[in-house]
């Protein structure tokens, strides 16, 4: 890579979970001032904001958000240039990847870029509207389908193809709420067993309730800077790397192979090339969990293991603790908790504890490259990055 | 404004009616201005065909969690279904009366009543697939 590189200097998220007693705004204002303070910047250092967040309009009637949240973090008077983006599930990576090729550009020095979802206190109805306006409305939510079918009818086409059985697909849950279990931000925080997700009620065959993400209130924040003033926030920079983006057909009728994302494969491989790593290097990755379904395929399609081979290497801890590649320390969507445009912004979070040394008892040993895949609908869109430590 | 609203202004939802690119001659559904494999060259060159109806299931999964209108039906069985024309549509399996939908199973387009809109009560129309 050649220019400008971007740091993340700063890094906070809010307990993921139902947090009735906190505004949309206030959510995102404390994640905000956190990520500021970690970096040690000031109000005036800053030259951009990027927000990630999927359905402020249907979920609490406000869009025009992204002037509103630098408002409610009393920097309105700065007149910063303030952008909201969104991709569905992947809402909160895209925003990273705005404010990173902001810096890269030489457009920006110092930016902050937050990702919020306010989600639990809205009707049943709604939450699933909002999940499902991440699918084609037109061509497949107006059929019955449902974006956790949708992820069933993949399950069942990698089951029938790979032999992926119920128990690896229930071995995903069972290791990320084992991995939530340490994180004290995430929205579940005890183990469970494998007859707890076989048991659970059922939501699209094969697929139960505990191999899906629950749905979830909270904010992230990250504050990115240049290699021109990195030295002025301390010692705790950690660099990214790579950046990869790409996208995909809608519809998930109109891909020619269901087990794949392509998207993943083009946005992991963009990233990877830009970094200058291998697949083998990376030490710790934060992986989208939607579904249990979906932390296989990404296992695969960033070429942790070999394709169809996301189950099995499950069962036997290739991808836990103490593993070749320690995916979702954090919990994941799964247990953490998925306010969807958090998600992406909460990822880079977690790797940049890991990078810095700081997680804590759930920390990865000698942990110096991490990565970051967000993605949206079923596959649709997906970014990747690659994070390394500085040291 | 919801997609039941506009259904009506949409007839390919409920008719089948594809495109087919006069270039390379692929079949498109839903129908497409614009083949993506021919590109610059289909433009102005494709044109309008109906399905025959006939597919098989691709795939299929029984749904507990219903989409919004369709808490009624569940658990009912959405599938992939590849059309004998080329396309994969997405849809209900009805009527199958407890009998599994398996992945090859040959099915066929018939045409229901899907739902109405909760506040302006328009009732809506759309394909469905029985087992042939
Ligand atoms: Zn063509």
């Amino acid at each position: 890579m050649t220019g400008r590189t971007a740091y993340v200097v700063g890094a906070a998220h809010t307990p993921f979970g139902e947090a009735w007693d906190k505004s949309y705004r206030h959510l995102m204002t404390d994640a905000g001032l956190a990520a500021i303070q970690d970096a040690g910047v000031q109000g005036e250092d800053i030259d951009e904001v990027f927000v990630g967040t999927m359905s402020t309009g249907k979920l609490v009637g406000q869009e025009h958000v992204a002037s509103l949240l630098l408002d409610g973090a009393g920097l309105a008077d700065q007149h910063l240039p303030a952008t909201r983006i969104e991709a569905a599930g992947a809402s909160g990576g895209l925003a990273f990847r705005q404010g990173v090729q902001a810096i890269r550009s030489g457009a920006a020095d110092v930016v902050v870029v937050g990702g919020l979802e306010k989600m639990t206190d809205v009707s049943d109805a709604d939450q699933a509207a909002v999940t499902a306006s991440g699918i084609d409305q037109e061509w497949e939510h107006f059929f019955g389908a449902t974006d956790a079918a949708l992820h069933a009818l993949i399950a069942k086409r990698h089951m029938a193809r790979y032999g992926t059985t119920r128990e690896q697909l229930a071995a995903v849950a069972v290791k990320n709420h084992a991995h939530g279990a340490r994180n004290p931000l995430a929205q579940f925080r005890r183990p469970i067993t494998e007859e707890t997700v076989l048991r659970a009620p059922p939501v699209a065959e094969p697929l139960g309730m505990f191999d899906c993400a629950p749905t979830s209130d909270g904010a992230a924040c990250v504050v990115l800077c240049s290699d021109a003033v990195v030295d002025s926030y301390g010692g705790k920079a950690v660099q990214v790397s790579g950046s990869g983006q790409a996208s995909d057909t809608l519809s998930l009728s109109d891909r020619a192979d269901l087990t794949s994302w392509r998207a993943t494969e083009h946005a992991a491989r963009r990233a990877y090339q830009e970094a200058g790593v291998s697949v083998a290097d990376v030490d710790v990755a934060e992986v989208h969990d939607a579904y249990t379904i979906t932390e296989l395929l990404a296992v695969e399609d960033l070429g942790f293991v070999k394709k169809g081979e996301g189950g099995p290497a499950t069962v036997e801890g290739r991808t836990g603790d103490g593993g070749d590649v320690v995916v979702n320390p954090s919990g994941g969507l799964k247990a953490r908790g998925h306010p969807v445009g958090a998600t992406g912004i909460a990822q880079v979070c977690e790797l940049t504890w890991h990078l810095r040394g700081t997680a804590s008892d759930r920390q990865v040993k000698d942990a110096r490259i991490g990565v970051a895949h967000n993605t949206g609908g079923t596959g649709a869109t997906a970014v990747v990055h690659v994070l390394e430590g500085v040291q | 404004m919801t997609v039941p609203r506009f259904w009506r202004e949409i007839p390919q939802r409920y008719n089948l009616q594809a495109s087919k690119c006069g270039a390379c001659d692929a079949i498109h559904y839903p129908p497409r201005t614009v083949c993506p494999e021919c590109r610059r060259a289909s433009i102005g060159n494709l044109e309008e065909v109906k399905l025959s109806g006939r597919g098989t299931v691709l795939e299929s999964t029984r749904v507990h969690k219903a989409a919004p209108g369709y808490e009624a039906q569940v658990p009912y069985t959405l599938a992939l279904i590849q059309t004998e024309e080329g396309p994969v549509i997405t849809g209900q399996v009805v009527d199958h009366d407890g009998r599994a939908v398996s992945a090859g199973d040959d099915v066929r387009a018939v045409f229901r009543r899907l739902g109405e809109d909760g506040d302006a009560g328009v009732i809506y129309y759309g394909t469905k697939w029985v087992l042939a």
